[in-house]
């Protein structure tokens, strides 16, 4: 069996999906950033599949941009994990919701401040 | 002297600016005879300037019109439109700063004796010296909009200067009627430069320009703009009907009256049209003839007004508001350099008798103290030439000039626009002749009733230790020179030889003026119609003098009643006031009910209080998605995304 472009696609499909579901599901800011560090490179991966495919060396060129900027977005996502964390000691971004709507005062209670 | 020295001509207004902005901030702590001796003198240097600038002017060689353009900036710039912050020194603005130069400073002498123990007399000096300095930027303007700002400017210091007295209530509603009336005349001037802009071939507001392209104008263009522009000077220079200013402007104190009646405000008008005289002689001929009908309606009208007033000042502003009307007659039948003539002679005389009038006001002020009566009214003056020796005899020479005696002042530019307005021929010419003789006529009555009431007769003040005293020096002297002027400035423009040293001077300044017709004129048969004018204003003097002679006025014997109905109409001013106050009250108040209680309140305002009612509510809903969970979001997003998505593929499937 040769492996084609959808194959490539569908995989890549596979993996946006797995990381979609962890960044949904996952409660671990970590964790978070690992699937959202998928679901970037699920769209690497789409994009070196076309490159391939069309003949075209532009799709690898902009995949070198997607990886430098999810560098940068790391670097900066880990560095507030670690601030936020040393302020308040807390590691799941549900915990830190000073900018909702709904102040959530701990874990069971929820009271509406307007 | 160089030309090239009136680069720095914004000095001119600048100079009694600065005085006037120092005035406002220190003159406080400054003692009285020190800020009136600042502002003065900052007024009378701009008189040494302007005899600087004369002798550069002479200077200017060449063929071209002589003109000179001050240093600048562009002041804005929109596309290919563009408005530059500039003067220019041209034969016109240099005779109008000169006169306004020369009587302001005699009338700031004065000021500083007839407001001697004013709370407010540095204020009062800052006034009047703002007051110059936006009528010098009107006048030197190099453009519409410089003019513009002059025309606001001297727009509110009369307001400042009518109402400077405001702790009186009729002051400070004097000064908000002339803000608004004149605030009507502004929106003419407004239309007429936005007209200017939008029409192709103008398109630019100087004047150099407007002069230039002139002939490119279609008439309709030019008519309406002309049109619109007079309808500013009727404002400013109270022309019927927006003149009703300029009687309660008596309220503000007697220089004031000088100052706005005489050399300046008034007079901006005027000058507006003969600077775009070249667009009158474009526009067609009946916007001439709608400004000579509307300038002798407002002359004859004035002048009947005047006859049976009671009040010094209200006598003299009505003989203003007439003297104005017959300049711009002359503008009407294409005499600009004649009305500018008039408009010189008409400042010194009136500056002469405005004066002369506050300098009777400040003797009667202790008499009228002591009886309680009204210290303006002449029906309790009379026989004041042996207590004022110094104000009756320079209000003398003002009243033959204002009546036009030979060889004073009034004599010889009156002569000039009823002569241009017969040269006009026509049914329109003759009957504007004949008209304006009997205004004239009439002009030499009231005036000489006038002076028979205040200086001759018994007095009528009765009784008194409190007799009326001549004026200090400070008062004196200024009438003196004023005298001087009034009696001769009319030489500047004797028709001695083919044209006049004056005309000749102004013409080139003002091209498309007909005045090759009127030194024609002047060989042909001025001297009978001189003759004619004159006669009458002898007449008119020698019927004053027989009526008040022989009848000593009483306060309830007035030698007018035999006039029966013309009297009280003359008294009330045709009711023009009455009849302008019940529109504005009647319908006015009404529309304006309208305006603010339900389209403001509704229309205006609901539509923003509704517009903001619709976001706060929208708010309330939308922030319920802010729930703070990071994972919600991120749903909400993929969710956005996939929609997109699908709308993509829906549309590239269609």
């Amino acid at each position: 069996m040769t492996i084609t472009t959808t194959h490539y696609l569908v995989l890549a499909a596979i993996v946006f999906c797995i990381g979609l579901a962890g960044v949904s599901i996952r409660k671990n800011a970590l964790v978070m950033f690992m699937s959202i560090e998928l679901m970037l490179n699920a769209a690497n991966l789409t994009f070196v599949a076309y490159s391939q495919a069309l003949d075209d060396i532009a799709g690898q060129v902009v995949v070198f941009f997607i990886l430098v900027v999810a560098a940068g977005e790391v670097a900066v996502g880990l560095a507030l994990m670690v601030a936020i964390f040393r302020r308040k000691n807390k590691t799941s971004p549900d915990e830190i919701s000073n900018m909702a709507e709904i102040v959530r005062i701990d874990d069971s209670e929820v009271t509406n401040v307007s | 002297m160089s030309p090239n020295i009136l680069e720095y001509s914004y000095l001119i207004p600048a100079v009694p600016f600065v005085s006037a902005i120092f005035l406002l901030l220190f003159g406080k702590r400054l003692k009285p005879i020190v800020a009136g001796v600042i502002g003065t003198v900052a007024m009378g240097s701009t008189f040494i300037m302007w005899i600087i600038s004369f002798c550069a002017l002479q200077n200017i060689e060449g063929e071209e019109v002589r003109r000179m353009t001050s240093q600048g900036y562009t002041w804005m710039q929109i596309g290919n439109f563009s408005v530059d912050f500039r003067f220019m020194v041209d034969p016109l603005s240099i005779v109008m700063v000169g006169f306004i130069t020369l009587v302001a400073t005699l009338i700031h002498v004065y000021s500083i004796g007839y407001m001697k123990g004013d709370p407010r007399f540095s204020r009062f000096f800052a006034y009047l010296n703002l007051f110059a300095a936006s009528m010098l930027i009107l006048v030197l303007g190099e453009n519409l909009l410089v003019t513009f700002l002059g025309w606001e400017g001297v727009g509110l210091c009369s307001y400042l200067l009518i109402s400077f007295w405001f702790e009186k209530k009729s002051a400070a509603t004097a000064g908000k009627k002339a803000f608004v009336a004149n605030r009507v005349g502004d929106v003419g001037f407004l239309l007429a430069m936005f007209l200017i802009i939008a029409t192709p071939s103008l398109g630019s507001l100087s004047y150099t320009h407007i002069q230039d392209r002139v002939s490119a104008v279609p008439t309709i263009s030019a008519t309406a703009i002309v049109l619109l522009l007079f309808v500013g000077a009727m404002g400013k220079s109270a022309q019927f009907p927006l003149h009703i200013w300029l009687p309660d402007a008596m309220e503000g104190p007697t220089p004031v009256s000088a100052l706005i009646h005489a050399a300046t405000m008034v007079t901006a008008g005027v000058f507006l049209l003969v600077r775009i005289s070249p667009l009158i002689g474009t526009a067609s001929p009946e916007a001439s003839s709608i400004i000579a009908i509307v300038g002798l309606i407002t002359a004859l009208y004035a002048a009947i007004c005047a006859l049976a007033q009671n009040d010094i000042k209200r006598v003299l502003a009505y003989s203003t508001i007439s003297q104005l009307g017959f300049t711009f007659l002359a503008i009407g039948v294409g005499a600009y350099s004649g009305a500018i003539f008039h408009v010189v002679t008409h400042a010194f005389f009136k500056a002469l008798l405005f004066l002369g009038s506050g300098s009777v006001i400040h003797a009667m002020h202790p008499v009228a103290h002591e009886k309680h009566f009204d210290e303006q009214d002449m029906r309790n003056m009379g026989g004041l030439k042996k207590h004022l020796p110094i104000t009756h005899a320079t209000f003398l020479v003002g009243w033959l000039a204002i009546a036009g005696i030979f060889p004073f002042a009034g004599f010889w530019s009156k002569d000039e626009i009823l002569g241009a307005t017969f040269l006009r021929g026509g049914i329109l010419g003759y009957g504007l002749w004949v008209l304006g003789m009997f205004a004239a006529l009439l002009t030499a009555f009231y005036m000489t009733r006038q002076v028979q009431m205040v200086f001759y007769s018994k007095p009528r003040f009765g009784e008194t230790e409190n007799l009326p005293h001549e004026s200090p020096k400070t008062m004196t002297i200024p009438l003196i020179i004023l005298s001087a002027f009034g009696a001769l400035i009319g030489l500047i423009n004797v028709p001695l030889k083919s044209r006049e040293e004056l005309t000749k001077f102004i013409d080139p300044a003002i091209h498309g003026s007909k005045h090759a017709e009127i030194a024609t004129f002047v060989k042909i048969n001025g001297l009978s119609l001189a003759g004619i004018s004159l006669a009458l204003a002898i007449i008119g003097i020698l019927i004053g003098i027989k009526v008040y002679r022989s009848r000593p006025v009483d306060s309830d014997d007035e030698p007018l009643k035999a006039l029966g109905p013309v009297v009280p109409l003359s008294l009330n001013a045709f009711y023009v006031n009455t009849g302008v106050a019940n529109l504005v009250a009647g319908i006015g108040t009404k529309f304006a009910n309208t305006l603010a209680f339900f389209v403001d309140n509704k229309v205006i305002d609901g539509a923003s209080s509704n517009m903001a009612k619709g976001i706060e509510d929208s708010g309330r809903i939308l922030r319920k998605i802010q729930s703070g969970f990071v994972r919600r979001y991120v749903l909400y997003m993929s969710g956005g995304t996939l929609l997109i998505l699908l709308l993509a593929l829906w549309g590239n499937a269609q």
